[in-house]
């Protein structure tokens, strides 16, 4: 059911996977059904708004959902073949950071305040691989040059809070190629917490990064512009489901679902709103995840929506090569596209 | 979250460089910033130290009760009385008994005891090791275990471990430390008989002090070779009193502990070491943990000077022949002027714990190593 292109075996390949939360509430159900594969070498950009499972998928392929209140219910994450599912704790834990690697949101919270940068990188390249004290430091000075981050050996003695923003996260970078063998950074909100020109920045890097080192990205973001500027494939998520799955400028050009239309609406720079006066918004808001059923979970703010939306979630249909959605009332069938 | 370096709070305005640049000329090199930073607040401590001494002298002195009476007893005449006030110069105007005690003071003078007419300063001298061991033994006991069973807890959250500790260190925090002195005796040494009811060593055992610590005495004689007999009863002596001193502490550590790991663990760093494959032993041990015990360590100094200066139950109940026994009865007397140094010597202290808390928080968090 993966919708990569079979000719080659996809770095991961998520099928079928199902995330829970058990609240006191009721059982929330994060991730649903959810598909989705990234191919070596690839940027796939999940996109979706808060709330709507992009994040608890990253945890979920790094096994960092908090258990419990957090359930991965069924399916399975093949990362180059192995099941991450079936991996022990201590198995998982040597993929953590070597292999898989996750940069945050907020640089400012996510570096250790009380230890140097450069501690912190050379601390992951000593847990990963036997080596020195010293030789993990000057790894870690090197690293920071990657990254372009200037006077890298004095910065590399400098603590969190007396960096940028800009430069934090430049060393979280840093600190997630902190392995022999990088092969998946999931950045999940990379750029959200950094002003625009930092922003265009951090995205710079890490096309340069994912060309040289040879790695593969999700990115995991609710700006289209920032998918536009970085992305290969772009998978949408609304409320726990994925509704679209198109390479990047097919997606642009040729949204099918109309939560995907919508969120292209939303962008000041998209090509639709071009002399706009106003910009577009989505009418109502993202549904309580403990009130959604089999229905398709847009179909309370769908303008095309019907009985057959609220009856079930529709199946996959194919609108061309690799570009796949999940909706009964498409834009190109309904004739309410811009 | 945006802490509030202690630095800051407690920096002087402006003081000047001449203490800064003594040190300097002493010490050979140019002062670093950590230097400075000791220099000017051992300077800053001289106002502190002033108001200390003031509000001692006057509280003493507004206590109603003429110590010249209650030296005298009842049946002394008004010729004696006022000779006596005389002497102690209590018939000055309040203002000039401040001025000849401040001046007194800043020459290390605290005057006699009126009971055993021996100099203050050399009474506390000889009591006070047996009260820093005793605190000292009590501190290390209340954060090691404290520090261990908060993050415990800390990890374990709302399951039976979180559970009994919390209550443990509800318990803890609730009993008066006279009755759990007593029940301490009771128990271990009335009924099990295993453990001495007080006292610092066995009175049968002869030996010269050389630090009179204790315990310390005890290692060097061990060393030179001299048998383990003091201490091993030094040890059997003190581990009541310090259990008994120790659990108020301990309870308080527990509950800071864990609550400051709880938020710890919550943050986005933490998560970041996680997603590196850092081991949860070290994840919690190494990166949490350093974060964590920054409120502690506020509270362990804090808790150290308390017991310094509230040891006056457990070493009166243990017949600890410290600072604090030393207080009760020059209260129980009203040896005024025993009470007066007695107070003023532990303030001093706990101004200069507070020093040292600052400068331990500083080699903790970098954040506040401000220039």
């Amino acid at each position: 059911m993966s919708d990569n292109n079979p000719t080659q075996a996809p770095l991961l390949d998520i099928q079928d996977l199902q995330v829970n939360f058990h609240t006191r509430r009721g059982l929330v159900r994060a991730v649903r059904n959810l598909n989705l594969s990234i191919n070596e070498g690839e940027t796939l950009a999940l996109v979706g708004e808060s709330g709507c499972g992009k994040s608890v998928t990253a945890h979920a392929i790094t096994r960092l959902v908090p258990m419990p209140p957090g359930d991965i219910a069924s399916g399975s994450i093949l990362f180059r073949g192995d099941n991450l599912l079936d991996l022990s704790e201590r198995e998982m834990r040597t993929l953590r950071g070597s292999k898989i690697s996750m940069i945050f949101q907020e640089p400012m919270t996510s570096l250790n305040p009380v230890f140097t940068i450069g501690t912190q990188i050379a601390e992951v390249f000593r847990t990963h691989t036997n080596m020195g004290k010293k030789e993990a430091f000057e790894k870690a000075v090197e690293l920071l040059d990657l990254v372009k981050i200037p006077a890298p050996a004095k910065r590399a003695q400098s603590y969190p809070h007396q960096l940028s923003g800009g430069m934090r996260q430049r060393a979280m970078i840093a600190m997630a190629l902190a392995s022999p063998e990088p092969g998946l950074m999931i950045a999940d909100e990379p750029t959200t917490a950094l002003d625009v020109t930092i922003q265009a920045q951090i995205l710079q890097l890490l096309s340069e990064l994912k060309e040289r080192v040879g790695m593969s990205i999700l990115l995991i973001t609710h700006d289209m512009g920032v998918v536009a500027e970085t992305a290969d494939r772009v998978a949408v998520m609304y409320a726990g489901r994925k509704v679209e799955d198109a390479p990047v400028e097919e997606l642009f050009a040729n949204p099918q679902h109309p939560y995907a239309a919508g969120l292209l609406g939303c962008q000041p720079s998209s090509p639709q709103n071009k002399g706009a006066h106003r910009l577009e918004s989505i009418d109502g808001s993202v549904p309580d995840l403990l009130s959604i059923g089999e229905e398709c979970p847009f179909s309370n703010r769908c303008p095309n929506a019907s009985d057959r939306c609220r009856a079930g979630f529709p199946e996959k249909s194919e609108a061309g090569p690799n570009h796949a959605y999940w909706c009964h009332h498409p834009i190109s069938n309904s004739g309410v596209a811009s | 979250m945006q802490r509030i370096g202690r630095f800051e709070q407690t920096k002087p305005a402006r003081l000047p460089d001449g203490p800064v640049l003594a040190l300097a000329s002493l010490l050979g090199r140019e002062p670093s910033f950590m230097l400075k930073f000791v220099a000017k607040r051992l300077v800053s401590l001289i106002p502190t130290l002033l108001g200390v001494v003031t509000l001692v002298f006057f509280m003493i002195a507004l206590t109603p009760g003429d110590p010249a009476r209650i030296m005298l007893g009842e049946r002394a005449n008004a010729e004696q009385l006022a000779q006596l006030r005389a002497e102690l110069g209590l018939d000055q105007p309040l203002v000039k008994q401040y001025g000849l005690y401040l001046s007194r003071v800043v020459r290390g003078d605290l005057g006699n005891s009126i009971i055993s007419q021996q100099k203050i300063t050399d009474e506390l001298s000889e009591r006070l090791p047996a009260t820093i061991e005793l605190a000292l033994m009590a501190t290390l006991f209340a954060s090691i275990l404290g520090i261990v069973l908060g993050v415990a807890a800390a990890r374990k959250r709302n399951s039976w471990v979180d559970y009994t500790t919390m209550t443990g260190a509800l318990v803890g925090v609730s009993m008066p430390v006279f009755w759990l002195a007593l029940v301490l005796i009771m128990v271990f040494s009335i009924f099990l008989d295993l453990l001495p009811t007080g006292g610092r060593i066995d009175v049968r055992i002869y030996f010269k002090p050389i630090t009179n610590f204790y315990l310390l005495d005890g290692l060097i004689l061990m060393l030179k070779g001299e048998g383990t007999e003091v201490f091993v009863s030094a040890l059997k002596h003190i581990i009541l009193p310090t259990i008994a001193l120790g659990t108020i502490p301990l309870a308080i550590i527990a509950r800071t502990t864990r609550s400051s790991m709880l938020e710890v663990l919550k943050q986005d760093y933490v998560k970041t070491a996680r997603a590196a494959g850092v081991k949860e032993r070290k994840v919690v041990y190494r990166y949490a943990l350093r974060n964590a015990l920054l409120p502690v360590v506020t509270v362990i100094g804090i808790q150290f000077g308390l017991l310094l200066s509230g040891a006056i139950l457990t070493e009166t109940i243990f017949s600890w022949p410290g600072i604090g026994k030393w207080i009760y009865h020059a209260i129980g007397a009203r040896d005024f002027p025993a009470v007066q140094g007695g107070i003023l010597f532990i303030s001093i202290f706990f101004v200069l714990i507070n020093l040292t808390v600052d400068l331990l928080y500083s080699v903790i968090n970098p954040r506040i190593r401000l220039k």
